[in-house]
């Protein structure tokens, strides 16, 4: 037994109300720079719909993940070592720009400098990548809220995998709301893809980073993610990925995606694990059987054993404790509510998901029937395929079963709560039908519906001993680093080119450089550009406002044709 | 492309001309070239990259930069074989001058076809797609057109001397001036004789190398031949350096 800790997180799809909060703060925190316009560590789906790029689910054509060759060995899906090797200078399954979308600002500029005119002048889409006029198309959210379905729900892989008639009836039945981000592996196929080893997984909490200084940009790891969570920054010519906001992490804060979650549907935990068994559990014969496998490859915290063999494995003694009071072990393996995203990657993904109960729970209060009454409930698990299928297809790689006695938990877990709200007498019948006690029933219900933040994200910080790595964030100003390399812009060889800045600094630099900006399109002179969204409304950052025609001091300009220009 | 098989030279003599460029040149743009990477490695690994442009157009990539990288890697291969194995070597194994010219020849001509063909698809592509174009710097454009000029003077020199002059043994002259620079004992004087072409070739190769660390040349001493033995997953323990400041202790370590 080898055991390592994975920081993980659980998503309660029955709170997602698809706000995208998530995914702003996100992009503003992490990817709100040049290069990186399209990329999205956090996304929100709907489904169903294509997701972000379109049709990623689709490893056919995308050869994501790991698959079982003709021995039964694990293989990457897109080609071994030689393959990539061979292929290396032009990646045959890399998405183009196309499948996701090009980005684009608009000219607002021209609002307020249009010379006077006939008609209202308009701020017109500018491409980021050619600085020139576009026409928008396609976008991270284009199929928003089944928006646009009618034209492209056929493009949903998983609906492929279902019937026509469901094809054809899923947009009365069913939609909910999927966000994502990075799955953090326990056997992550873009760190197998990286030919330069530049991505790894960092043995003290399992995060899955790119060190910067190493990528090359072969963009094998694009391809070899099957969540398509590597993006590929077109202006520094290395990958990106989510980080598990690991700064914040370090000091025992949630990410910012689940920080400023609006229903409060993240929970963060550790997991302890059994790193000797990943690639067993890996290689597990059968898809259907994934959950279950990398279910066993979690190891529990409460065990004498695998304490006393996480001890050995130097996991200092406080994160074995936040692993005991871990949300996330408890909803994968004490309650078994929360499934993993697409299994059958063989990747064994650490975000995982608590599947909606909603569309079953809407069904049944259409009909008119009692939609907290878990006889009812239990009954339209059973006859509502159509959502049962469909989630099947994307947390249990196609086996209704597991999805269904989740669901039942969840519908169990709603009439049980009922009682106990209404005053009446509480049916233990109702727990046990689904294989539960009243007090682990009550739980259960406390972690999902009322648990506090630090409930919900139960983060040991990194240890005192490496404090010092932490400084940057907490002792010292590190803003005295003015002229200090990658200071924003570019180096001689290219878009931030140099030695890393500080973190905070780079920040400071970024922040300062975007309300100090003007330019609409990046590329052409990025150093000045304005981004209203970063201006927080105090003075006025040169190049908010045009500059004023030289002789205009006086306020009017006598060449206006005696109209009066308004005022801002 | 007056190709001459008489020994139109340069340098006369290997008089001071010929010192400044078959001995100076040699070791000045040798020791940019090791000095620049090592510098470079040091002070920017960030920058280090391909710089890859297939996010934006893929398909005449997807022609274009194989058969310019696999052409290249044959006349890497090809220069090896010419330049540094000696030729009493094959003759000592039993590969007479004639079986190698033809070989090289035929080789050499098919592989310089596909780099050239493939960099003008490249170069083509960095021109006419939008945003390639704004993606290029003036450094790439330098880099472009050094690279450009020395693959077209070899490629003339190679055919030149084959289709006018019969063959030139380089491997008299040539490739014992530059196996001379590394024993140090340069002997500029082999160099003086060859022909113009070979002699253009040969300086414009030494200002690409001079030049080399400080283009997006450089991906091509990282390529990535560790990842056929390495494990494929990559662990490693928390980067002290992610603050990018060498941490200093603030006090001394316990125990354990």
């Amino acid at each position: 037994m080898r055991v390592m800790a994975q920081m993980a997180m659980v998503m309660n799809l029955d709170k997602c109300i698809g706000c995208h909060t998530c995914s702003v703060t996100c992009k503003q925190a992490w990817t709100n720079r040049t290069g990186v316009e399209y990329v999205w560590f956090n996304n929100v789906e709907t489904r169903p719909g294509q997701g972000y790029p379109r049709r990623y689910e689709d490893q056919d054509t995308w050869k994501g993940g790991w698959e079982l060759n003709k021995k039964g060995r694990l293989t990457l899906k897109a080609g071994g070592r030689f393959k990539k090797l061979i292929t290396i200078f032009s990646n045959p399954v890399l998405p183009s720009l196309d499948d996701y979308y090009e980005p684009w600002t608009y000219d607002y500029e021209t609002l307020t400098n249009a010379p006077l005119q006939e008609h209202t002048p308009v701020a017109r889409p500018k491409s980021l990548i050619t600085g020139k006029d576009m026409k928008i198309s396609w976008s991270a959210n284009w199929d928003d809220d089944l928006g646009g379905s009618a034209a492209t729900s056929e493009k949903d892989v998983l609906l492929n995998e279902v019937s026509e008639k469901i094809k054809f009836e899923f947009e009365q039945t069913f939609m909910f709301y999927l966000p994502r981000i990075c799955e953090h592996c326990l056997n992550p196929s873009c760190a197998a893809s990286c030919p330069s080893g530049a991505i790894y997984k960092r043995e003290e909490d399992g995060i899955v980073l790119v060190d910067q200084d190493r990528c090359r940009g072969w963009r094998m790891c694009v391809t070899g993610c099957p969540y398509k969570k590597v993006y590929f920054n077109h202006r520094t010519g290395k990958a990106e990925k989510c980080t598990f906001c690991f700064p914040r992490v370090e000091v025992g804060l949630p990410t910012v995606c689940s920080e400023t979650c609006v229903g409060r549907l993240r929970y963060i935990g550790l997991v302890l694990y059994d790193a000797d068994r990943v690639l067993e559990a890996a290689s597990t014969p059968d898809d259907t059987g994934l959950y279950e496998a990398q279910r066993q490859v979690f190891l529990d915290p409460h065990d004498p054993e695998v304490i006393a063999a996480a001890e050995r494995a130097d996991i200092p003694r406080d994160w074995i404790e936040a692993a005991q009071r871990s949300p996330v072990h408890a909803l994968i393996n004490t309650y078994k509510v929360a499934l993993p995203l697409h299994p059958e990657y063989r990747t064994l993904p650490m975000v995982w998901y608590i599947p909606p109960l909603s569309p079953v729970v809407d069904a049944v209060r259409d009909t008119g029937h009692d939609a907290e009454d878990h006889r009812t409930l239990f009954a339209a698990v059973d006859a509502l395929r159509i959502p049962v299928d469909y989630l099947a297809q994307l947390f249990t790689a196609g086996d209704p079963a597991p999805v269904d006695a989740v669901l039942r938990r969840l519908a169990a877990m709603r009439a049980y709560m009922r009682d106990i709200n209404l005053g009446r007498e509480p049916d233990a019948a109702i727990p046990a039908s689904v294989g539960m006690g009243e007090e682990q029933m009550y739980d259960m219900y406390r972690l999902l519906a009322l648990a506090k933040y630090d409930e919900r994200y139960v983060i040991p910080p990194a240890h005192a001993e490496q404090a010092h790595s932490l400084e940057e964030l907490a002792t010292e100003c590190s803003l005295d680093y003015e002229g200090g390399p990658g200071m924003g812009g570019s180096g001689p060889f290219g878009e931030t080119s140099g030695g890393a800045a500080p973190i905070a600094v780079e920040n400071f630099h970024a922040l300062r450089d975007r309300q100090t900006s003007d330019t609409p399109a990046a590329p052409t002179a990025k150093a000045t550009r304005v981004n209203l969204l970063n201006w927080d409304g105090k003075g006025s950052p040169p190049g908010l406002f045009p500059e004023p025609p030289p002789g205009s001091d006086d306020g009017g300009d006598a060449d206006s044709g005696g109209e009066v220009e308004p005022k801002p | 492309m007056t190709a001459s098989a008489q020994p139109l030279t340069l340098a006369a003599e290997a008089g001071a001309g010929g010192t400044l460029l078959w001995v100076v040149l040699p070791y000045v743009s040798l020791a940019i070239f090791v000095l620049g990477h090592i510098w470079r490695y040091r002070y920017d690994k960030f920058g280090w990259t391909t710089r890859s442009s297939q996010l934006y157009e893929r398909r005449l990539l997807r022609i274009g930069s194989p058969l310019f990288h696999f052409g290249i890697l044959v006349v890497l291969l090809g220069h090896i074989g010419g330049l540094v194995i000696p030729k009493s070597w094959t003759e000592a194994a039993g590969i007479s001058e004639h079986t190698y010219h033809v070989g090289a020849v035929v080789l050499g001509t098919i592989a310089g076809v596909a780099t050239v063909g493939g960099l003008a698809i490249l170069v083509y592509r960095r021109r006419t797609v939008g945003p390639v174009f704004s993606a290029t710097t003036r450094n790439d454009k330098a880099m472009y057109v050094s690279l450009t000029v020395t693959i077209v003077l070899g490629l003339a020199a190679t055919v030149a001397a084959n289709v006018v002059g019969g063959g030139y043994d380089y491997r008299e002259t040539i490739s014992p001036w530059f196996r001379s620079i590394f024993y140090f004992q340069p002997d500029p004087a082999l160099m003086s004789g060859a022909p113009v072409l070979f002699q253009l070739h040969a300086l414009s190769a030494l200002l690409l190398f001079a030049a080399w660390p400080f283009t997006r040349l450089v991906h091509m001493l990282t390529a990535p031949l560790g990842y056929l033995t390495r494990p494929y997953i990559v662990y490693r323990s928390r980067d002290v350096r992610l603050g990018a400041r060498a941490p200093h202790r603030g006090w001394e370590r316990t125990g354990s």
